[in-house]
């Protein structure tokens, strides 16, 4: 995975569906491995598919339609990405090509998970993100704004979050450079807070 | 200045602040499972990583391993003792306690956390499992998180964090008889809805709240995630206390006045306050495919989404209860402690499921709630009643791939989620008490467990 494509571009493929939950974006049984990878295929397979095991598509689903099959931009609805903490349906979407998603809101985990896989969450509200349905748009994180041909929508994003998906920055690297904040840190706790430290029992 | 327990747990454990402005918070306890730990696991070995304090990382089999009495490895889905075995191994090489298969101590995550005194008030505890919150019943800031961010907890010890909004939860008042911690959480969702409580620590407070025991405040905790709260907690109190007294890795005494210290003070703000009356709550069922869809089991079905009355077949206006169930479910990290067995167990006690019931399973949440409910005779009352008595894991809670409920089937669960397939592709879940469990079991459709109630207030 690497940074955010500046700007990224593509068509709004709308599923405007509240609530959308991890179970449904990628199903438990199409989690086969302990990897990360092989799961495009098993994305959003209850709708993708009307027939799950032959892998039948249901032409109705919008990733089915020629307009969105392959496109990077998704819309959604309200709560987007709730239920199980799977990350599994970030690195989904991501294998499959999705590099932005734009909704209402989001459930906390799965926006999280999004940031840490450079695939970028976009909140917009409703009337926004109904309007771009089905049009050609540039999604342009250093300047924060979703464009289309006539509109410009504004997005906040935490400053950090920006950042490492800009620049592709690994989390861990970063925290590992304040490696001697956290030994002093942990030293003076383990007086004040002796009862948090275990010697291995087991 | 006065601060909610949240800002006294969240100072205690803020490290520094990162170049881009968020918090760097210490993590006490890191637990995985070997659903979604493996892939972390798998990830820190690839590049080259290790565990910081291997001591306060845990991790146990509870997600795909089998349920049924005689297991071992093997699992009915394709690939599962594959995560097993991975499992296994990464925890070995990284040196973390496991509680394995068929350990003593072995169970859902969030069930032998508290038993085992890993969870303490005021610590933080992050899990890849988006019921780690059910943990925040001890007063812990205890959370879900990815598998990435797990990987980044266990190797610095830390994570970065932007720093919630609080919002506190006051019931006040009693419940009735028959109305239990499960139908709390489901009316405050079905009321604020499934977002409700996006971008929020929430701290449930009130007589009510504190009138529970520590098993039902970790069912209330246990939805938080449902209602898209970062987590939920709750102030720890002489129950708490006593519950982690004597526990494997709790300290020996809880008599140091830092433990007191563990609560919201007079006069702290919060960012959001809700109140609701308990004595207004009733036996809540849900009737679609989110939490927020669920109304008192005595109501009929509202106007809801298209998609969500197509997917459960029940139509607006339909009557809830008397809803005929082909199968029915106790277990989960919400409902399959001690307690939830017991009173779904009297309920049972010399009734029989009713025969178009095709499958009912009851599942203990750990193998230690499993030896105690034997020990209590509540096996026999179950199996005499109908249902198969497991070991312990989280089973049809969510389907793996592997075993199933019958093609189709409606089923009464005491779970948390009732999303399209969960359980199963186009088996239709109705999550409510286990109290509302047992009595729709034996009624073949969706019943009221007041009756119940009444009846035993009445002998
Ligand atoms: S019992 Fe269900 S909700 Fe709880 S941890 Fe297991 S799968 Fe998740």
């Amino acid at each position: 995975m690497s940074a955010f494509p500046q700007p990224l571009t593509g068509r709004a493929a709308p599923l405007l569906v509240d609530n959308v939950d991890t179970d449904t974006i990628i199903p438990s049984r199409e989690m086969r491995s302990t990897g990360r990878t092989g799961l495009a295929e098993g994305l959003f397979a209850p709708w993708r598919y009307s027939d799950a095991d032959a892998r039948i598509e249901n032409p109705d689903f919008v990733l089915n339609q020629p307009d969105y099959r392959g496109t990077p931009i998704l819309l959604g609805g309200a709560n987007f990405g709730c239920g199980s903490s799977r990350e599994h349906a970030v690195w989904a979407l991501a294998e499959y090509g999705i590099r932005a998603i734009i909704a209402e809101s989001f459930a906390p985990i799965f926006h999280g998970n999004c940031l840490r896989n450079f695939v970028l969450p976009v909140t917009l509200d409703r009337a926004a993100v109904e309007a771009l349905a089905g049009k050609t748009i540039a999604v342009d994180l250093a300047a924060q704004e979703v464009r289309t041909q006539t509109d410009v929508h504004a997005f906040d994003i935490d400053p950090e979050a920006k950042q490492m998906l800009a620049e592709g920055l690994d989390a861990i690297d970063l925290t590992l450079a304040q490696a001697s904040e956290i030994e002093q840190w942990t030293a003076a706790d383990r007086t004040a807070r002796p009862w948090v430290y275990l010697e291995p029992t087991r | 200045m006065a601060k909610t327990l949240f800002e006294k747990i969240w100072d205690t454990h803020a490290i520094a602040t990162t170049a881009g402005g968020s918090t760097l918070i210490a993590i006490d306890r890191v637990f995985l499972h070997e659903r979604t730990g493996a892939a972390a696991l798998k990830r820190m070995a690839e590049m080259g990583r290790k565990v910081r304090d291997p001591a306060r990382v845990f991790a146990v089999m509870d997600h795909i391993v089998d349920t049924r009495i005689g297991r071992g490895d093997g699992t009915l889905m394709q690939g599962g003792e594959g995560f097993i075995t991975e499992t296994r191994a990464a925890c070995c090489e990284a040196g973390i306690t496991l509680f394995d298969v068929n350990d003593r101590d072995q169970g859902i995550v969030h069930v032998i956390s508290p038993e085992q005194g890993i969870v303490l008030p005021g610590v933080t505890l992050v899990a890849p499992d988006s019921h780690t919150c059910t943990q925040g019943a001890f007063g812990a800031l205890a959370w879900g998180i990815g598998s990435s961010e797990a990987e980044h907890a266990m190797v610095t010890g830390t994570l970065r964090l932007e720093r919630p909004k609080t919002m506190r939860v006051r019931i006040h008042g009693a419940l009735s008889p028959g109305v239990t911690a499960k139908d709390m959480i489901l009316t405050l969702i079905s009321q604020h809805g499934a977002g409700g409580g996006a971008g929020h620590v929430v701290e449930f407070a009130g007589e009510a709240v504190t009138a529970l025991d520590m098993e039902a405040r970790m069912t209330l905790c246990n939805m938080a995630t449902e209602f898209s709260a970062m987590t939920g907690l709750i102030a720890p109190d002489a129950k708490t206390f006593e519950y982690l007294s004597g526990r494997t890795y709790a300290p020996d005494d809880f008599g140091d006045p830092y433990w007191r210290s563990l609560a919201t003070d007079e006069g702290a703000a919060f960012d959001c306050e809700i109140a609701i009356d308990a004595s207004a709550i009733a036996p809540m069922v849900s009737w679609g495919t989110s939490p927020e869809q669920a109304v008192p089991v005595d109501a009929s079905v509202p106007q809801g989404p298209a998609r969500a009355h197509d997917y459960i077949d029940l139509d607006a206006g339909a009557r809830l209860a008397g809803t005929p169930l082909d199968a029915a479910f106790i277990g989960s990290c919400t409902n399959s402690r001690i307690s939830d067995l017991r009173r779904a167990a009297r309920i049972l006690e010399g009734r029989r499921i009713a025969p178009s019931i095709r499958k009912a399973l009851v599942v203990p949440g750990s193998l230690a709630v499993k030896r105690q409910a034997e020990a209590e005779g509540l096996d026999k009352v179950f199996e005499a009643a109908g249902f198969e008595w497991r070991m312990s894991g989280c089973s049809l809670c969510f389907y793996a791939g592997g075993e199933g409920f019958p093609e189709g089937s409606r089923v009464i669960s005491s779970t948390n989620r009732n999303f399209e397939g969960r359980q199963g592709p186009g088996i239709r879940t109705h999550i409510a008490s286990p109290e509302t469990v047992a009595a729709s079991a034996i009624a073949g459709a969706i019943a009221d467990p007041r009756e119940y109630a009444r009846e035993e207030q009445a002998a």
